[in-house]
Order: C-alpha cells, then sequence, then structure tokens
C-alpha cells in the first residue's frame, strides 16, 4: 500500500497486551471451530436473524444510500481533520469541566485508567461494553492492580462470567446458547453473592432477569465506571453511548466518576453529524429503527450524573492505520457488525477463529493494520472477497479491496525475506495493482471476457492463467457477465 | 515528548501536508413529509411505540391527570416520584424529586412520570433533556415504570429535524421504548436494567 512516512516512525498497537493478535493462523484455528457444530449451529442461526431484520429495516428507509455517501464521506473528512478535530474535542471537554488524558498505547491506556480508579480509593468498577478496553485488555490491567471490573452488558456477563473471549462485535456471547448460559450462570452467580434458583430454566427472560438482579446491588453502589464511546463531537465536546439493555445508562449516570475510553477514531466534527450516524448505526447493527437508549454527555452537570469525568484518547496502531492512504479507511468503522453478519466465512468459523476482539471481515483488515501485517499474516485471507461486507457496510469501507491491498503487503513483506516471490506474491501484487485504479479494473474486467467465452460450456473458470493460477486453484471465479456494470453504465447514462 | 504530542504529532505525519478534506453530500432527507405534531406523525409515533412493546393513549389537556393515572393504575404502581418542574396537578401524591432522592429510595419508587423534549415519529424515540419538567437522569432510569407526556406539538418526522431542536450541551437520553436485550439466541427481552414497562401519553390541544 501507499505509506506516507515522513519522520514520525509508525507505532503499532504493542504485543503482550490486550486482545488484537491471532493466537495461532487462522486455518488452523477455522480448522478447529468448522469441527464444532454445536458452534456453527448458533452462529449460522443468529447471524440469519440479524441479517433478516436488518435488510427489513434498511429498506425502509427512502434515503438510505444518500445516508451512507454522508456517513463515509463524513469519516473520510474527519480523518483528514483529525489533528485539529482532536484538539478541538480536548479544549471543549476541558471547558466543560471534564479532563483529557493522551494514551499512546494499551500500556499507557491501562495505565492511566488503573490510577485513575486507584486515586477514588475505590478497588471495582462497572463497565459498559466497550470494544477499546477489550482491545488494550483493561480487565486484566486493572485486576492485576486488585480492581475488579465487572461487564454489565448480559453478552459480556456471559463471556466474563464463562473465562471465555467474545466472537461478534455487537453480541460478543452469540457463540453460546441458552442451556449453555444457564449452566454458565448456574456455576458462577453464587460465588459472587448472587442466588441463583435451583429450577431456573434456560427461557432467555428468566436469564434476563436473573442477570437484573445479579447487577442491580452492583449498580447501586459503584463509584467509579468505565465506558466506551460511540461518538465523539468535536464542535461541543459530547460523547455518546449507544445502547439497549439500561447497563449503559446506569454506568454513565448512578456512579460518581466516569471514565471513557476511546479510539481517537471516533470523533465527527460537529453536533449535526450525529444525524447521519444516530440513523445509520442502529438499523445496520442491530435491525431496529432505533436501539432502546442512547446516552448523550457534555462535561459535568451539577447535580446530575457524574461529577467527575475522564476521557481517554487511545491510539494503540491508529496512527499507523492512518499512514496508509488506502487502509486508513478501515478507520471509518462504526461497529455496527453487520459485515460480519453477511459474511459466510465468520457465518462458519465464527469470531475466536480471528484471535482478535474485531472479528468477522472488517476485523480482518482492522487488526493487521493496528499490530503490523506480521502479527496477523493470516487474517487478511480470511476471507472469499464475495463482496458482501461492502454492500452491508454503513460507512461503505471497501473491505475485498483493503483484504488484497493486505494481502499484497503481507507477500511484499514476506519476499523481503524469501528474495524468490512465490506464485501468491504475484498473483496478490498483480491482484492489488489492478484494483488500485479504476482503468486498470475496467480493462481487467474487459479482458476477463475473453474468460466468459473460455468458460461457456462448464459455467464456471476453471482457473486464471499464471501467475493468477496458484489463486484461483482452490476457488470457483465466477463467470464475468457479457457487460460489465461499467460499459452498461456508460452505454445507458453515459 | 508527551503522550499528547506525540499522537498529535503521529497523526499530522501520518496524514502528510495538506490532505484533501472531501466535501459532505447532505443529500438525505432533512425532514419528513409533515409538519411538526401533523396526525400522520402522531399516527406513526403510536405505531413504532407499540412495536417496541411501549403502552400508548391519547388524551386531552385537560384529561392529562386520568390519562397518567390510567397508565399507572394498569401496572399497579404504588408509589411514585416526578421532577421538580412537572405541574403539579398531573401526578397528585406523588413524591417531588426535590431536594433529590437518593438512589435507594429511587430504586423503592415503582414509577417515574416526566414531560419530554422531542418524539421522533420515523424512530419512535422520546428524547429527555432534563429540563425540570425531565429531571435528572437517574430519575428516569431507577424506577421500573416510566410513563412520559408528548404534546403533540413535539413530535418530529426525522432524527435530523430532532436533532436540531436540541442543546448538545444538555445531558440527553433518547428512548425508543423499554429497556432490552437480545443477548440470549436473539430473543428480544424486554426490562433488563432500564425501566421495564414505558408508557406514554400523547396530548392533543
Ligand atoms: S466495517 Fe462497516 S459493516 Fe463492518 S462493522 Fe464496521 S461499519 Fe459495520
Amino acid at each position: 500500500m501507499t505509506t506516507v512516512h515522513l519522520g514520525m516512525p509508525l507505532v503499532r498497537a504493542p504485543r503482550g497486551v490486550g486482545m488484537l493478535r491471532e493466537q495461532e493462523p487462522f486455518p488452523a484455528a477455522a480448522r478447529r471451530a468448522l469441527a464444532d457444530p454445536q458452534l456453527r449451529a448458533n452462529i449460522r442461526r443468529a447471524t440469519g436473524t440479524i441479517r433478516d431484520k436488518r435488510q427489513r429495516m434498511v429498506d425502509e428507509v427512502p434515503d438510505w444510500e444518500q445516508l451512507r455517501d454522508a456517513g463515509s464521506a463524513l469519516k473520510a473528512a474527519t480523518m483528514a481533520r483529525l489533528p485539529e478535530l482532536l484538539v478541538q474535542l480536548e479544549e471543549q471537554v476541558t471547558a466543560r469541566g471534564g479532563t483529557v488524558h493522551w494514551a499512546r498505547d494499551a500500556h499507557e491506556a491501562n495505565r492511566i485508567v488503573t490510577s485513575l480508579v486507584q486515586a477514588t480509593g475505590a478497588d471495582e468498577v462497572v463497565k459498559v461494553k466497550s470494544m477499546a478496553t477489550v482491545e488494550i485488555g483493561l480487565n486484566q490491567a486493572l485486576e492485576a492492580a486488585g480492581i475488579a471490573a465487572w461487564e454489565t452488558d448480559l453478552a459480556e456477563l456471559i463471556v466474563q462470567l464463562g473465562r471465555d473471549r467474545p466472537s461478534h462485535i455487537l453480541v460478543p456471547a452469540i457463540h453460546r446458547n441458552r442451556a449453555e448460559i444457564r449452566e454458565i450462570f448456574r456455576r458462577e452467580m453464587p460465588g459472587l453473592g448472587t442466588e441463583v434458583p435451583a429450577d431456573l430454566s434456560d427461557v432467555p427472560a428468566e436469564l434476563a432477569a436473573l442477570s437484573r438482579r445479579h447487577l442491580r446491588a452492583k449498580f447501586l453502589s459503584a463509584r467509579v465506571a468505565v465506558s466506551g464511546a460511540n461518538f465523539a463531537v468535536a464542535e461541543t465536546g459530547t460523547l455518546a453511548v449507544v445502547e439497549s439493555e439500561g447497563n449503559g445508562r446506569m454506568c454513565l449516570t448512578l456512579p460518581q466518576t466516569l471514565i471513557t475510553v476511546m479510539g481517537i477514531e471516533k470523533l465527527v466534527p460537529t453536533w449535526r453529524d450525529l444525524e447521519v450516524f444516530l440513523q445509520l448505526l442502529p438499523r445496520s447493527s442491530t435491525g431496529e429503527r432505533m436501539n432502546p437508549y442512547t446516552s448523550t454527555w457534555t462535561g459535568v452537570t451539577p447535580g446530575d450524573g457524574p461529577q467527575e469525568l475522564h476521557l481517554v484518547l487511545l491510539d494503540n496502531g491508529r496512527s499507523a492505520t492512518l499512514a496508509d492512504e488506502v487502509g486508513r479507511s478501515a478507520l471509518h468503522c462504526i461497529r455496527c457488525s453487520a459485515c460480519l453478519n453477511v459474511c459466510p466465512v465468520y457465518e462458519r468459523t465464527g469470531g475466536h477463529a480471528y484471535g482478535s476482539v474485531y472479528p468477522g471481515p472488517i476485523g480482518a483488515v482492522l487488526s493487521p493494520q493496528l499490530t503490523g501485517v506480521q502479527d496477523n499474516a493470516s487474517l487478511p485471507y480470511a476471507s472469499s472477497l464475495c463482496g458482501a461486507c461492502f454492500d452491508a457496510c454503513p460507512v461503505k469501507i471497501d473491505i475485498p479491496r483493503l483484504l488484497v491491498e493486505l494481502r499484497a503487503q503481507h507477500v511484499e513483506a514476506r519476499a523481503e525475506e524469501h528474495p524468490v516471490p512465490s506464485a501468491e506474491a504475484v498473483a496478490m501484487a498483480a491482484a492489488a495493482w489492478t484494483m488500485a485504479r479504476s482503468k486498470r479494473w475496467v480493462r481487467a474486467q474487459r479482458a476477463s471476457r475473453i474468460g466468459r467465452l473460455l468458460a461457456r460450456r462448464s459455467g464456471r473458470l476453471p482457473a486464471l492463467p499464471f501467475p493468477l493460477a496458484r489463486w484461483t486453484s482452490s476457488r470457483e471465479l465466477p463467470v464475468p457477465p457479457e457487460e460489465t456494470f461499467r460499459d452498461w453504465w456508460a452505454r445507458e447514462r453515459g | 515528548m508527551s503522550a499528547r504530542e506525540q499522537v498529535l504529532a503521529r497523526v499530522r505525519s501520518a496524514l502528510g501536508a495538506d490532505p484533501e478534506v472531501p466535501s459532505v453530500p447532505r443529500d438525505y432527507r432533512p425532514a419528513g413529509d409533515h409538519l411538526p405534531g401533523a396526525a400522520e406523525l402522531v399516527e406513526l409515533l403510536e405505531d413504532r411505540l407499540r412495536d417496541y412493546r411501549a403502552g400508548v393513549r391519547r388524551a386531552s389537556r385537560e384529561a392529562v391527570p386520568q390519562a397518567v393515572a390510567a397508565a399507572l393504575a394498569e401496572h399497579g404502581s404504588p408509589s411514585v416520584v416526578v421532577p421538580p418542574g412537572l405541574p403539579a396537578d398531573w401526578v397528585p401524591g406523588a413524591v417531588v424529586d426535590d431536594p433529590p432522592l437518593d438512589v435507594q429510595a429511587l430504586d423503592r419508587t415503582g414509577a417515574v412520570v416526566t414531560a419530554c423534549a422531542v418524539a421522533i415519529a420515523e424512530t419512535g424515540t422520546l428524547v429527555l433533556d432534563g429540563s425540570p419538567d425531565q429531571g435528572r437522569r437517574a430519575v428516569t432510569l431507577v424506577p421500573d415504570l416510566h410513563v412520559c407526556v408528548v404534546p403533540v406539538g413535539q413530535i418530529v418526522g426525522t432524527v435530523p429535524e430532532a436533532l436540531a431542536r436540541l442543546d448538545p450541551l444538555r445531558p440527553l437520553t433518547f428512548v425508543s421504548g423499554p429497556s432490552a436485550t437480545s443477548d440470549i439466541e436473539l430473543e428480544r427481552v424486554e426490562g433488563v436494567h432500564g425501566p421495564r414497562r414505558l408508557e406514554v401519553v400523547v396530548v392533543e390541544d
């Protein structure tokens, strides 16, 4: 990929902390997941359900494509102005009684949060579901300092009590079914002081009611909360959390101290910009017109909510991702999880196989960029490049193109170690080169129509000629259409 | 170098000199087809709220106390708290949150009755902005039943219309139905940690 690099070192997320790296190569982890029929059934049922709901809700919005265009441009404009907007956010938050902290990486963010909690004298915190804090391994860091961190989102609670790892952005316990969840609650809750009825059934309403009882006392007595943020408005210093259960409101409202950890890419320039994302996010993620609760807060409000507010701005590989002109668009992600639910690879392997808190198509591009592609070498290959993720993405991140670029980057890095290029290296470099410029892409599509003629008899292309042969030998390449979309457009509208 | 300076320097160098700032197309709908308070919007809001399994009833301005009483009675809520700015005759006998109740007392309270700032018909959303008739956030969070009184004039069609009416410097809560989770096999369950019931009284002028 084209990398702008003017003197400042590219710094990636550090090793040995948090949850961004594959523990084993994706193919090996995926193979194990594929051998677990329970897991596969749980995930297939869940993604299928959300997929249908999401489509119904998206179809209801007449200006969906216009909203996607606005969302995409807004994110690109935000990235281009990031330094100025971050400074503006800091000024606004500070002016309204909050304190802003900057963290270069996961270690630094963990240190900041730990010392902020210690300064309050509290030995426990309640937590709102937050990808950023899983990414940096905050719970483990707090635990090492003798501070208990209680996850309050039902799915995160299931994951935490099950000593498990999240497997989906939106529904981290998507890989568990009701019977498994009942077992986790029965086993773990009594030790934490919550009585579990002997005849506890596995009806979701009953399990949810038990989690309500389990956490109520914690909410009412908590003095410190830790949250993430879905959005931050530079113009006003406003932070926003989008949620369903009300556990978010509990954490954001009842404790005396609120510590929010947020990636530096989560900004939007103005209050008005939220009108775009508050329409795109709920329908894309849970397939609802609007999620049950969205909270926004701007600094401290006397007599209402926490009186001490901290905002930790986290880099942890984001500036390095930003240095890549093409790859930086992965930072536009609003974590809706739509791309996971439409991905045929995710549907079969589940989220654990990706080894990162960010699984699925977006994880396959974001994780290797945050850590450096060598640390997540197999992830860019964890996709069939079918393009469903691009169509689903509310901010139009071209994930297939990013995957191809990353594969090229990875084989380039490997080629430095092994001077003789592998067939795959040549193929990937050629594919990336072709997709990088639209003219070449058009030409390649045209050329591929020759392939269509060859394929007429069998209905599919047997393989591509060398050097692409290795790549297609294990994939069925769709037959190119008689007329490309671009040709059609030029003929009809040009 | 401090962390702040270093992060900012890294971001600047990552972007290079004068990165191009794309312009943002805003040709999405700024507003719906109906003026605030139009009968179509009232119906749409009702439909959306019922979809979230919230209760909805309509009342004239004079009949608000009766409608609120009926909503409370439906859920058998004996104790009710109201923010200090709510019209005193709406909920006779309610405890006024002034001085503020502590959370334990709120936890023992069955219901809360408030006004609202803006309602969004297309998404079935009520927005509370902490005004005196809506109260601080804890009041609408801890009790189990929330009865929200919405004059039709506050009902707008779209999200952009709503944000334009709101003051971002106030703490805002967007409420779309009662609290819910879909974390267990994606089966929707109402009432996890927030209020388990939402009742809306739409006030027609
Ligand atoms: S990449 Fe797009 S579709 Fe995937 S989670 Fe992010 S915003 Fe959603």
